[in-house]
């Protein structure tokens, strides 16, 4: 079946966008995106550590991007500003890479989004040529308002960043999925493979993920369970549900031919 | 000559320096990096042109992990 993921013109066979920090070290990190699947990956824009990274391994050397699709963030960005400035960096440093991850935080301690700064920021990096998708609360109004702005994707979340709360409004979700005419990803809030299941199955385009792989006891294994999850999750939306009943007065079996019966 | 680096004060004992001879200076030749001088970005192929004053400020990043 080919049912590819499309984002800005390019097609992904894979649904599940990863994250690259938390990890123990960066073979653990490569390790848990082999078993995830992923083809696009996350990475942030640092200061580069002056003076004392002669031979310091780099996260680049792990996941070179002949392999990878780069999808760098603005993790961290309060303002729209901030986040323009990042990504204009992120472009000069991936050699011309238009593809990034905005996000415009509004509190450090629930790193809710700054849904105003973020309109800002999407309005600026889209009139610079660069494909946006965009993480954002789960208001559909907004979530439209992004996508009219020219976002190659909106990327609701489904809980806040690292809470693995797993998804608190599926009804929300379901209506920006509804209304959308682009990508719509869960970002953020994912905590166990049904979680990304369940994001799925209401349709999400994809799910991208970092603290549910990289702080399960076993990251490897989780990443796995999260690849089949959301393989699993997209098949069930396509195949389509049967509907629910409060019971059924259809039994899956033969209600004919019972050896006790009369006919 | 002062330079603000990645917000910290660096001396250096010339009046005259390129962005490829700081880049040097900073064993950062070959690593994947940005720069940013003075608020502009700086594209890799402008390094050797770009001359640093006393007073700038420079932005050096390069891609970690991140969610």
């Amino acid at each position: 079946m080919n049912d590819a993921l499309v984002i800005a013109g390019e097609s992904y066979h894979s649904r599940l966008l990863v994250g690259t920090g938390k990890y123990k070290d960066f073979t653990e990190t490569r390790a848990a995106i082999d078993a995830s699947g992923a083809q696009i990956v996350t990475v942030a824009i640092r200061r580069t550590n002056i003076g004392q990274m002669a031979n310091e391994p780099s996260l680049l050397e792990y996941l070179p991007p002949e392999e990878f699709t780069y999808l760098p963030n603005t993790a961290g960005c309060y303002s729209a500003d901030d986040a323009v400035r990042t990504l204009r960096l992120a472009r000069e440093l991936l050699d011309g890479h238009k593809l990034v991850k905005l996000e415009v935080l509004g509190d450090p301690k629930t790193l809710y989004p700054n849904v105003i700064e973020t309109l800002a920021a999407a309005k600026t990096l889209v009139s610079e040529g660069f494909d946006v998708m965009v993480y954002t609360s789960d208001d559909p109004i907004i979530a439209k308002q992004l996508e009219d702005i020219g976002c190659c994707a909106v990327m609701p979340l489904a809980s806040l960043i690292g809470s693995g709360m797993g998804i608190l409004n599926p009804w929300n979700l379901q209506i920006i999925i509804e209304n959308a005419n682009i990508p719509v990803l869960v970002d953020a809030g994912v905590g166990c493979a049904a979680d990304a299941a369940i994001a799925m199955e209401l349709g999400c385009e994809g799910v991208l993920m970092n603290t549910a792989i990289a702080a399960a006891q076993n990251p490897v294994l989780m990443a796995s369970a999260m690849k089949k999850a959301i393989e699993a999750g997209r098949e069930s939306y396509l195949a389509g549900r049967m509907p629910k009943k409060l019971y059924s007065a259809s039994p899956s079996s033969p209600t004919s031919g019972l050896i006790s019966g009369n006919g | 000559m002062q330079i603000t680096i990645n917000g910290n004060d660096k001396h250096f004992d010339t009046d005259a320096m390129s962005i490829s001879a700081l880049v040097l200076h900073m064993n950062l030749v070959g690593k994947r990096i940005a720069i940013e001088h003075n608020g502009e970005i700086v594209p890799r192929s402008q390094f050797e042109v770009v001359m640093l004053t006393s007073g700038d400020r420079l932005e050096i990043v390069g891609a970690v992990g991140g969610g």
